[in-house]
């Protein structure tokens, strides 16, 4: 048995499955996004995960309801992986009433209140000082459970990033931060941008304990993940995880990919995290070929059902436009 | 040519007959500006002067601002204004104060272009409109090109100027198509256009609202009212001659604007022209501008919050009087 098999029988079939599962449902969910988005159904900015599956799953194990969540614009894995209902989210990229924030936001701007996830915030960077502000609160007012913030490596260009870094390691806050590495802010390269590209050296610097771990291996991502949530949940201050990982599609839905070539890209996709996965598992004996098609097809069909319900679903009246701007107008 | 091949001409322009000339901002060179504007641009002039900048808007801005003192004459692109927020210091508290604070001893030559507006269904973060802000600072001078010859002509005139100053190109304008545009040829930024001629009203109004109200014009010569459609062109300083001019004559005045009422742009011209021209008016000003409400994402709610050219129709006919009780437009 190679080292990889080992893993996999340690961790169990019925969990490894589930973690397959898990990416997959992300990755056909948004392959129909796109699909709404050429047929016109979805609009504006539709920021894509393909790619990025492992990321969100491995880290969703390691956070548990009672955490807080917070995420950017790259968010349906995040709201998908935290429990919102296909539905909802799938109902908000098409702007309808049923949608997570009535339709209002759209595919930046998921958010909800019940399960802990708080955005869905679109300008870069700005979801890490109101991480900061929950885990504040988590800590002087005793509650349980931590807050978890994800960002892209382009949010680690910007200054909040590193207030917000200080801050949590100076006040010791209940926060775990998870940097989504896919080394491109939208057509800037990680090293046209920084003069240390070693992102976890960063948040070292800062005082809290890094670590980096390959972003397309689920397994690997969940363990660091799980690592770095109990040395926060101990109450030992701020972590840091930095996942490498490539988004395999363009920034938001189009873009002609100037700044990158096609052989950098091909050898990432190369390491499809869904791919490598389930062939190590079919290669460990624990999955066939049959069951892989009928897990898929079961996924198309869960996934198929929401985008018909999103369709179907009625838009929020324009007599509400008004509603909620202020508190005691809720709509 | 489109407006945004006209941006692109306007700063070859700039780049080829002066050696001081660089643009900076986030994308502008690799992926050829989130906007296209500067498609090809890092090929001919090389990334000393088409310029990549990490995503850290309050530091390019601040370095521009240096830049300029330091003799060079920077074009720094900021994305879009949302995220110009990011910048507000800078631009706020050093490149307009300094002129003044510092014995009239310093001056900050610097251009900063970014892309404003709403109506392209990416939600409330990404649509704002804030060149009234702006336009509220001394020190600074702040233009909107809504023509594609003024697109390419204002780029020039800005690099004259001693003093900071913003262009602001509306989002929705860039794949607009305007016929060929002279080459070098500056354009006088004192002076507001008027781009309809007309008798019974005055619509005020500026980038791409300006061909709202040029629509609306259309639809008020068809009921047998004559508009006059003045496109403000330069925000501050405004140009009370031209405005003034024309609503004496036609004795009634409409204001559109992106941004909200409460306390904006529309509210400061509304008050030059009732300061300037109180006696010469037959009616209150009107004014026609987005709903108060952060801008929603779905189609319907996008439209009925932003100013349309029926509300136009519907604010110059309530305005004359000889409107069928129509409502003014929204709060
Ligand atoms: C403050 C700010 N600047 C610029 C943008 C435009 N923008 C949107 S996403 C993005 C790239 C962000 O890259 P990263 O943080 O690495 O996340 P990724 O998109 O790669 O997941 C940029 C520049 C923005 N939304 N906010
Ligand atoms: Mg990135």
């Amino acid at each position: 048995m190679t080292p990889a098999e080992e893993d996999l029988k340690a961790v169990g079939r019925e969990h490894a499955l589930d973690l397959l599962r898990r990416m997959m449902r992300i990755r056909i969910f948004e392959r129909k996004s796109a699909e709404l988005y050429s047929a016109g159904k979805i609009r504006g900015f539709l920021h894509l995960y393909d790619g990025e599956e492992a990321v969100a799953v491995g880290a969703f194990q390691a956070i548990v309801p009672e955490d807080a969540v917070v995420a950017n614009y790259r968010e349906h894995a995040h709201a998908i992986e935290r429990g919102v209902p296909l539905n909802s989210v799938m109902a908000e990229l098409l702007g309808k009433a049923a949608g997570t924030s009535r339709g209002r936001g759209g595919s930046m701007h998921l958010f909800d209140a019940a399960r802990g996830f708080y955005g869905g915030f679109a300008i870069v960077a700005e979801g890490l000082p109101v991480a900061v502000g929950l885990a504040l609160a988590r800590k002087m007012s005793g509650k349980p459970g931590i807050v978890t913030c994800f960002f892209g490596d382009g949010a680690t260009d910007e200054g909040e990033f590193h207030e917000a870094m200080n801050l949590a390691a100076l006040w010791k806050l209940p926060l775990l931060f998870l940097c989504e590495n896919n080394l491109y802010a939208m057509g800037t390269a990680l090293s046209r941008r920084q003069a240390q590209t070693d992102i976890a050296l960063k948040a070292r610097g800062y005082g809290m304990p890094a670590l980096s771990v390959d972003g397309q291996d689920v397994l690997a991502a969940e363990a660091a993940a799980r690592r770095a949530a109990l040395a926060v949940r101990r109450g030992e201050g701020p972590c840091f995880v930095e996942f490498r990982t490539y988004r395999f599609r363009a920034h938001s839905m189009y873009d002609p990919q100037l700044y990158r070539g096609r052989e950098e890209v091909e050898s990432w996709r190369a390491r499809d995290p869904i791919t490598l996965f389930a062939e190590s598992l079919s290669r460990a004996g624990l999955l066939g070929d049959a069951e892989r098609q009928a897990m898929e097809r079961e996924i198309e069909l869960e996934i198929e059902k929401a985008a018909c319900f999103a369709d179907g679903a009625p838009v929020e009246p324009e007599e509400d436009l008004l509603k909620d701007v202020a508190a005691g107008e809720a709509g | 040519m489109k407006y945004r091949e006209a941006v692109r001409a306007g700063l070859r322009e700039a780049l080829r007959s002066d050696p001081r000339v660089f643009l900076m901002g986030e994308d502008v060179g690799r992926y050829g500006g989130s906007y296209a504007c500067s498609l090809g641009l890092l090929e001919e002039f090389g990334p000393e002067r088409i310029r990549d900048t990490p995503l850290s808007e309050s530091a390019f801005v601040g370095a521009g601002i240096g830049a300029a003192l330091g003799g060079m004459k920077p074009i720094v692109e900021v994305m879009t204004v949302n995220f110009s927020l990011l910048a507000l210091d800078p631009i706020v508290n050093v490149a307009a104060t300094i002129r003044h604070m510092s014995g009239g001893q310093f001056g900050v030559p610097l251009v900063i272009r970014m892309a404003t507006g709403a109506g392209r269904q990416v939600a409330a973060q990404h649509s704002h409109s804030f060149e009234g802000w702006y336009a509220h600072v001394p020190g600074l001078k702040v233009v909107s090109p809504s023509t594609v010859a003024d697109a390419r002509g204002m780029l020039l005139a800005a690099l004259r100027e001693a003093d900071p100053t913003i262009i602001f190109e509306h989002a929705a304008l860039y794949p607009m198509e305007g016929g060929p545009v002279p080459d070098n040829m500056a354009v006088d930024l004192s002076r507001a256009a008027v781009r309809r001629a007309g008798k019974d009203a005055t619509i005020l109004a500026f980038g791409a609202n300006l061909w709202k109200a040029l629509s609306a014009a259309e639809e008020l010569a068809r009921e047998g009212v004559e508009a006059e459609v003045v496109d403000l062109r330069v925000l501050r300083p405004l140009d009370d001659d031209t405005i003034l001019s024309s609503v004496r004559k036609t004795r009634h005045a409409v204001v559109v604007d992106e941004a909200w009422r409460s306390f904006g742009f529309s509210a400061e011209l509304s008050a030059r022209i009732m300061e300037g021209a109180f006696r010469d008016l037959a009616a209150p000003v009107a004014r026609v501008c987005s709903a108060e409400v952060p801008i929603p994402y779905p189609k319907h709610l996008e439209d009925a919050a932003l100013p349309q050219p029926g509300a136009i129709v519907a604010a110059v006919l309530a305005t004359i009087g000889s409107g069928t009780a129509i409502a003014h437009g929204r709060v």
